[in-house]
């Protein structure tokens, strides 16, 4: 198991002046890239959606985006995703690595023919010029097997920096999907800390007075410390089972409602945050150390079952209320 | 004669798929001008960048040649009535054939027959109809939709079409684009669509607009300008498979050298070159002894680095991995391997054989087996069995974590660092090898007893549990496994037999087949990397399959000796034996008798016996040396011998004493004489048979 990791960065205690770059202009600041990436984003027509309030491991696990992309309607949609992965967390001591980062998600469907441009622009709209940088789209597809799920697409490499994935999600549930959505998830710190030149995450300004370690560093710490030394496996474990079965109970329930109001109300969002909780859950738990190799394909299954009871659930009931509206 | 330009606009086509995209685009393209009668002397060639498949033909025909299609019809008297006027027969023939009544005529058969001239259809009318399909019929491994579920699909959206016929655009339609004579440039370096008006100005267009077409070019360029950065003495470590990757990357490919704080070089090469090679795409370079310095070639996708962002941004990634590298590194060292095999109770190996822990404990067996055969002395067994114990820890470091692609170098490495002996830590480090049909095997004994004892316990465990790999399914790669033990075997010179690797491999069942897989490695490996005929590798291992080294010993023999006059006759003799005995039955072979001097013929029979016994013994003291060479020279000797009793001597003798020991007495022959190779199964020499 991972134990406390060497790695030191710079102090973080120190108050900075805003950063300048060689031309004397304020640099960016986190802030400032996450709201001209949504404003950029609301131009071109998406929703701006609040994070999601159950703990993910990515934006993509939020209904604003596995859900919305099944089903023939169009949704377009940007929010930012803080992701926890506890195995990643090193007690705030390693430069690149956090126990919980921020995605900007965006979910365009049906993805706009030029949508590569508008990613494109995207970067320029926080102060990227491309001209004098090396950007290469290089291929990386996206596959979750269990839920027959697969995408293709690129990681969109900015000198040398993987900067943001880029997917066509092309089947869920093992059905091609009949709108072709793009998603784009931007990992907001390393893009922060390319425009501010950090070497460390920690050192990026948040804003004009602090720095990332001043907001964030205490997470850090002690999600750190909880995941790996102070979680109570046995506690963990049965809420684990506990999320399990309620989210079972619930998509049980949902088989044998009949058609009608009943069954186009019935609660799946509910049985997908049961679905999330389990997932957190289980990173918890193997970050923890406390499933074994053997368990742990069994417990991914088990979550998987979960999230494909869900899909298939979700589709049968948006093509029911459809239904209901004609 | 008409020239053609195709381009395919697309969103960034992954660089792997580049070389097989423009074969098999060239391909279709052939096709589709075979199809349609209009390939006569075309020249076609392919280029691409990571946004374009553009196809140049030129020498097209302007248009199909015209075809003359001729029918026949009824007689002339069912054509005619006794009037000579056409009868129904004749109209409807003449409508059939689309000729007026008045035209037809009479063949040389007395039929009535019409030639008809179809005119050959214009290229461009032809093309229209058939680009979308030679589009759209490049094959991919995983191909997209884009435009819903219903929609064509391709490697990735296709956003424009260029088609142009001597400069006039031929119109079709690809998932909702239209083609026409609009390109696209750079995609940063260049705005606005671009008209272009055929192949000459294309590239042309393309060049000013940031674009080069050619991969050769960008290929040059990138090595022109590493060269031209680096200070004299330096280079950079060739790489064929990354320039590929990299000229099928970018548009216009610009070198940028970059640096790195050299106290990294304390890290080992392999970490480094894998993380510059395999993760950032860097060219390692290094100085006239070959030995790595301090800095790297990227290829950036643009026309230039003036201000040097793009190389402080490489610089910043690769620090930032190398400081990973290094607290991998650092880490690692708190738990040294060899407290390390506990935790692999908790790596799982497969399902149904267990951990690394247990994969480990049928290794140490395989390797204690190994080392007995070979008759190690104990310090380079002891080397082995501790080299096996530890060979699998490094799967639970953080480094390997990282660099899946390093297990067992790290290992090595770390055994290295922590006071193993260096023929355990070469060992460990070479215990994965060989790699491939080319690659090393193990440079040590003991490198090559743990190589051979992972691969055989593996095969045995599967074997053991029914799990053998059938047609094009071998998930587990048991065929490269075997292969691998057969390549240590016999390059290494081990004299091991199968039967000895298979009761190595600790099978519980499936003993046969594991060795009849062995056994189809071996003569692949004799084929295909010994580069005997297949009618060699067939008799020598007819003679005898056990041992490998010394198949391989006896097909080199074979293989030179086969080509003599005396050797060819000779194996027909023994083709001729073979033939005799198997239409008795078998007789006398069967039995095993002896034959009886006694009764040997005084001329040519006692003759061959007495060239027989004088050969087999020298055979056999030559055998004893391995000199097979020379053995299969003393064999040839019997040619005389031979033709001379099969010219005096009828073996099937009336009389059944007679007939009974001249077969006893071939069969023994053919027993002796047949140890190093059945003869009987080799082919005459024939051209362009290998050795």
């Amino acid at each position: 198991m991972l134990a406390r990791k060497g790695l030191t960065s710079a102090p973080h205690s120190e108050r900075r002046l805003p950063l300048r770059t060689a031309s004397q202009t304020p640099v960016l600041t986190f802030q400032d890239i996450v709201i001209r990436l949504k404003n950029y984003w609301a131009r071109q027509g998406c929703i701006v959606q609040e994070p999601f309030d159950c703990e993910v491991g990515a934006g993509t696990m939020c209904p604003e985006t596995f859900l919305r992309v099944l089903g023939p309607d169009p949704y377009s949609v940007v929010y930012v995703q803080p992701s926890r992965r506890p195995a990643d967390g090193r007690y705030g001591e390693n430069p690149n690595r956090l126990y919980k980062h921020m995605q900007l998600q965006v979910i365009l469907k049906p993805a706009p023919e030029d949508v590569v441009e508008l990613y494109l622009r995207s970067l320029e709209e926080i102060g990227i010029d491309l001209s004098r940088h090396d950007c290469k789209l290089e291929e990386d597809n996206w596959e979750s097997p269990t839920l027959g799920a697969w995408g293709v697409g690129w990681q969109v490499m900015l000198d040398g920096l993987e900067i943001t994935q880029f997917t066509y999600f092309q089947q869920c549930g093992g059905l091609d999907l009949e709108v072709v959505p793009a998603e784009l998830t931007y990992g907001l710190e390393r893009l922060a800390a390319f425009i501010q030149n950090v070497e460390s995450v920690y050192d990026i300004q948040w804003n004009d007075r602090w720095t990332y370690a001043d907001v964030r560093m205490a997470d850090e710490e002690q999600y750190s410390t909880y995941n790996f030394e102070e979680a109570d496996v046995d506690f963990v474990w049965r809420e684990f089972e506990l999320h399990e079965a309620e989210c079972q109970r619930l998509l049980d329930a949902y088989r044998e409602r009949r058609e009608g109001i009943a069954r186009n109300r019935f609660p799946l969002l509910a049985a997908f945050d049961q679905t999330l909780k389990c997932s957190h859950l289980f990173n918890t738990l193997q970050a923890r150390g406390a499933i074994s190799v053997t368990e742990r394909a069994q417990v991914i299954q088990r979550v998987r079952n979960l999230a494909v009871g869900v899909a298939d659930s979700w589709i049968h009931q948006q093509a029911g209320i459809a239904e209901a509206a004609r | 004669m008409s020239d053609l330009l195709l381009e395919v606009g697309t969103e960034e086509i992954p660089a792997r798929l580049i070389p097989g995209a423009r074969r098999d685009l060239e391909r279709t393209f052939r096709d589709a001008l075979k199809a349609a009668d209009i390939h006569e002397g075309a020249r076609v060639a392919v280029e691409a960048t990571p946004r374009r498949l553009a196809l140049i033909a030129e020498n097209l025909p302007e248009r199909q040649a015209d075809r003359t299609l001729t029918f026949s019809g009824p007689t002339r008297q069912v054509a005619f009535d006794a009037d000579g006027n056409p009868t129904r027969a004749a109209l409807g023939f003449a409508r059939k054939a689309g000729v007026p009544v008045e035209a037809l005529e009479f063949g040389a058969d007395g039929k009535l027959r019409a030639d008809r001239t179809i005119s050959g259809r214009p290229t461009d009318e032809l093309l229209a109809e058939s680009l979308p399909a030679v589009v759209l019929g490049v094959r991919f491994p995983r191909s997209m939709y884009w435009t819903g579920r219903n929609g064509p699909k391709f490697i990735r959206p296709i956003r424009w079409l260029v088609a142009l016929l001597d400069g006039e655009a031929i119109r079709f339609e690809v998932g909702g684009v239209t083609s026409g004579n609009l390109t696209w440039g750079h995609r940063r370096l260049s705005s606005g669509p671009l008209a272009v008006s055929g192949p000459e100005d294309y590239r042309m267009v393309l060049r000013d607009n940031a674009v080069l077409l050619s991969a050769e070019e960008r290929g040059r360029k990138i090595e022109t300008e590493s060269k031209a950065l680096l200070p004299p003495g330096h280079r950079i470590r060739a790489n064929a498979r990354l320039l590929e990757t990299l000229v099928n990357e970018t548009e216009l490919p610009t070198a940028v050298l970059g640096t790195f704080d050299p106290d990294y070089l304390s890290l080992p090469e392999e970490v480094l070159e894998t993380v510059m090679l395999v993760h950032q795409k860097y060219f390692v370079v290094e100085n006239d002894a070959g030995k790595m310095t301090n800095s790297f070639v990227a290829v950036a996708n643009t026309r230039s680095d003036e201000s040097g962002e793009i190389r402080r941004g490489h610089e910043r990634v690769l620090r930032a991995r190398f400081n990973d590298a290094r607290f991998f590194w650092q880490f690692d060292q708190r738990t040294s391997l060899a407290e390390r095999v506990a935790e692999l109770r908790d790596v799982t190996f497969q399902a149904s054989i267990g951990s690394y822990w247990d994969k480990t404990q049928s290794n140490l067996k395989a390797a204690a087996d190994l080392s007995e055969s070979l008759g190690l002395d104990d310090g380079t067994a002891r080397a082995a069995m501790r080299a096996v114990e530890l060979a699998k820890c490094d799967l639970t470091t953080e480094m390997v974590g990282e660099f899946p692609e390093l297990q067992g170098k790290i290992g090595g490495l770390y055994a290295a660092a922590q006071s193993e002996s260096g023929d355990v830590a070469d060992a460990i480090y070479d215990h994965y090898l060989p790699v491939g049909a080319s690659g090393p095997i193990p440079r040590s004994a003991a490198g090559r007893v743990a190589s051979m004892a992972d691969k055989l316990s593996t095969l045995g465990g599967m074997f053991g549990l029914g799990l053998i790999p059938t047609g094009s399914k071998d998930p587990l790669a048991l065929r490269r496994a075997a292969f691998a033990v057969i390549r240590i075997v016999i390059e290494g010179g081990l004299p091991l037999d199968l039967d000895r690797l298979v009761e190595v491999s600790g099978a519980r069942s499936h003993a046969d087949q594991l060795r009849g897989f062995l056994l189809d490695r071996l003569r692949h490996w004799l084929q295909d990397s010994g580069g005997f005929s297949q009618d060699v590798v067939q008799a020598v291992l007819a003679a005898s399959d056990r041992v490998p080294v010394d198949a391989l010993a006896r097909a080199k023999a074979l293989a030179n000796v086969r080509a003599t006059p005396d050797f060819e006759a000779l194996a027909v003799s023994f083709k001729r034996i073979r033939n005799i005995l198997e239409h008795a039955g078998g007789a006398g072979r069967a039995h095993g008798e002896e034959p009886d001097t006694a009764l040997l013929d005084p001329g040519a029979e006692t003759g061959l016996h007495e060239a027989v016994e004088w050969v087999a013994g020298k055979v056999a003291a030559a055998n004893a040396n391995r000199d097979y060479t020379t053995s299969l020279r003393e064999i040839a000797e019997l040619r005389p011998a031979l033709d001379r009793y099969f010219d005096d001597v009828l073996v099937m003798a009336d009389d059944e004493a007679v007939r009974r020991n001249r077969l006893a007495f071939l069969a023994r022959l053919l027993d002796k004489l047949s140890t190093i190779a059945d003869f009987a199964v080799i082919a005459p020499e024939s051209a362009g048979k290998r050795r």
